[in-house]
């Protein structure tokens, strides 16, 4: 039996892609979901109010403290109307949500999610251009949002897509010069030829873009995180991804006070909650991003002492490690979720003039300095 | 309008101390699960936090409040309606319907006159106005404190005369006064309208 599916998957490599998929689809969505109550719960909590508490195992009276939430929400969302509204521009009005959604769950093809389970890298793409590939598909996800403001034909929405554009050309740049200097640092030749036992077959034939090198840079110990190394990098890059999510304080193509919904004003039913599924899909990504660039991805460097052999540290062998590495990732991930959702009660919205002004006469010049000092650094101590 | 804007120090404008003050703010708030004063004295038996979990906490209703319109009985549980129909005339929505009884009177007890063969209030109708209340010569319908009406169907919110009578039930508000030492007098009623006719100042 089990030599049967590992000859299957050997003659068909496309197969365990497929499960990656699939698997990484199924992690995703109920996160999604349950990231959704998190912001209910925790903004309510800081309102002091208390929140969704009542919905739990459908059909009976077990309350669950709400977890049952998504479900009803999902189902909710499902027996809506579809309703379209006239005048808009049809095809664009059905593309949007979808252009919106998709690039949000792409992004999740290059992240290295854990380390081994078996032989196989738990990582759908191991591009070597990781890093690249994903800005320019995280950027797509703005061209959604652009487009049902164009089609929806409408003015808050048209509005909010406006302003969506504005807020990309803002932030856009800050964000990936922000991140120049960790890969100065990471996609050093030297300290990869250094590294030993499983390591050397995690990054093997991996070029010095590739998001798993940098997550292998910072393995050592809890000081070589880009965190620590790269603080203003780090800073720069956590506000742009909260104006990439459209996230309090930057939510400037939704801002509900003003812009009614902003860009999803006209949609109802399932094409709203593919935005919305899709807006929180954007925020688990940026998570990820920021805890593989930043916060040294699946690895927990306990130190000597607590974790002699790097059970947490060293890229798994056995399956049980595998799955704790996998765990550790997504505990990383929902720490920046509850910042995050943390942060949209806490700061009021910024005009967009503002933002702009701080991404390119703030953010911009910070980061270029960043490099130089970076650059400044190495070629001291090399 | 010429605002003043405070001069910022270059510290505040770097933005960070408001930020570390919002996350003071709301980190308090959060875990702040004192109860909330609007509760007075009740406090104790309210959740923590603002919120009402509704159906197990409600509110205390206020004396005088206006909720849904039910016909009450006398102390000797008798219907005090005589279906004189002024309540059926005054209210705004048209939300109450009263078939009168005809020649037979329907009365159920020796000397009752009459007394309604159907006796309708729409609750889906009724703007709680109180005019039924304030018109009624016999001080039979009144507006309790009941405010959660609610229903699977439009029918259902369409209360009959027994499931008003029930729902009224014996008005002790209304015959309070006429109460010594645990006898009841009997009806008086128009006493309290007696009584108000004779506070009034005389104009002659
Ligand atoms: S309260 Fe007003 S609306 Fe309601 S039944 Fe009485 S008169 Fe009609
Ligand atoms: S409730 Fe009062 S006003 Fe209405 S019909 Fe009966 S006696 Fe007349």
């Amino acid at each position: 039996m089990l030599n049967f599916v590992t000859e299957i998957f050997s003659s068909y490599p496309w197969l365990i892609v497929l499960v990656k998929v699939l698997g990484v689809f199924a992690v995703i969505m109920p996160m999604v979901a349950y990231s959704v109550m998190a912001e209910r719960r925790i903004s309510a909590l800081i309102q002091d109010r208390i929140g969704p508490n009542r919905v739990g195992i459908p059909f009976t009276r077990v309350k669950l403290l709400g977890l049952g939430q998504p479900l009803a929400d999902g189902l909710k969302s499902f027996l809506k109307e579809d309703f379209t509204p006239a005048y808009v521009k049809r095809i664009f009005f059905w593309l949007a949500p979808a252009v919106a959604m998709i690039p949000s769950f792409v992004v999740f093809a290059v992240i290295p999610f854990g380390s081994f389970l078996g032989a196989q890298k738990m990582v759908i793409a191991d591009l070597n251009v990781g890093i690249l590939f994903t800005f320019g598909i995280v950027s797509l996800g703005v061209y959604g949002i652009v487009l049902a403001g164009y089609a929806s034909n409408s003015k808050y929405p048209f509005l909010g897509g406006i302003r969506s554009s504005a807020q990309m050309i803002s932030y856009e740049i800050a964000m990936g010069m922000a991140v120049v200097p960790v890969f100065m640092l990471a996609a050093d030749s030297a300290w990869q030829s250094n590294l030993t036992g499983t390591w050397k077959g995690y990054l093997d034939g991996v070029g010095l873009l590739n998001l798993s090198s940098v997550i292998a840079y910072q393995s050592d110990s809890f000081f070589s995180w880009m965190i620590f190394k790269q603080p203003i990098a780090f800073c720069i890059f956590l506000v742009a991804i909260f104006a990439e999510t459209n996230r309090l304080p930057f939510d400037m193509p939704e801002s509900e006070t003003e812009l009614v919904a902003g860009y999803n004003t006209e949609y109802s039913s399932m094409r709203f909650a593919l935005f919305f599924m899709g807006e929180y899909a954007a925020m688990i990504a940026g998570s990820a991003l920021m805890v593989v660039l930043f916060c040294g991805g699946w690895t927990l460097p306990l130190g000597a002492t607590l974790d002699p052999n790097g059970y947490f540290s060293t890229p798994a062998d056995g399956i049980i490690q595998g799955v704790l590495h996998m765990v550790v990732f997504i505990m990383k991930i929902a720490v920046f979720l509850v910042l995050m959702i943390w942060i949209r009660w806490m700061l009021p919205r910024f005009r967009y003039d503002q933002l702009m002004n701080i991404g390119w006469k703030r953010f911009l010049p910070v980061s270029l300095a960043n490099i130089i000092l970076t650059a400044i650094v190495l070629w001291a101590t090399a | 309008m010429k605002v003043e804007r405070a001069k910022l120090t270059w510290f505040e404008r770097l933005y960070i101390p408001s930020i570390l003050n919002g996350f003071k703010v709301t980190l308090r708030h959060f875990f702040s699960w004192k109860r909330s004063k609007v509760y007075g004295d009740k406090q104790s038996s309210y959740s923590a936090k603002l919120t009402m979990q509704y159906p197990e906490e409600k509110w205390p209703v206020p004396d005088g409040y206006r909720g849904a319109p039910y016909l009450v009985k006398d102390e000797d549980a008798n219907t005090k309606c005589v279906s004189c129909q002024l309540c059926e005339f005054v209210c705004p929505p048209k939300a109450i319907r009263i078939t009168p009884p005809g020649q037979s009177g329907e009365a159920d007890r020796e000397g009752a006159e009459k007394m309604p063969k159907e006796f309708d209030i729409n609750m889906l109708r009724c703007i709680y106005c109180g005019f039924c209340q304030e018109v009624c010569p016999e001080e039979a319908i009144y507006l309790l404190k009941d405010y959660a009406i609610t229903g699977e169907n439009r029918e259902e919110l369409i209360f009959n005369k027994e499931k008003l009578l029930s729902l009224g039930g014996e008005d002790k508000r209304a015959y309070a006064h006429h109460t010594q030492d645990g006898v009841t007098e009997g009806i008086k009623k128009w006493e309290k309208k007696t009584q108000e006719a004779k506070d009034q100042p005389a104009f002659h």
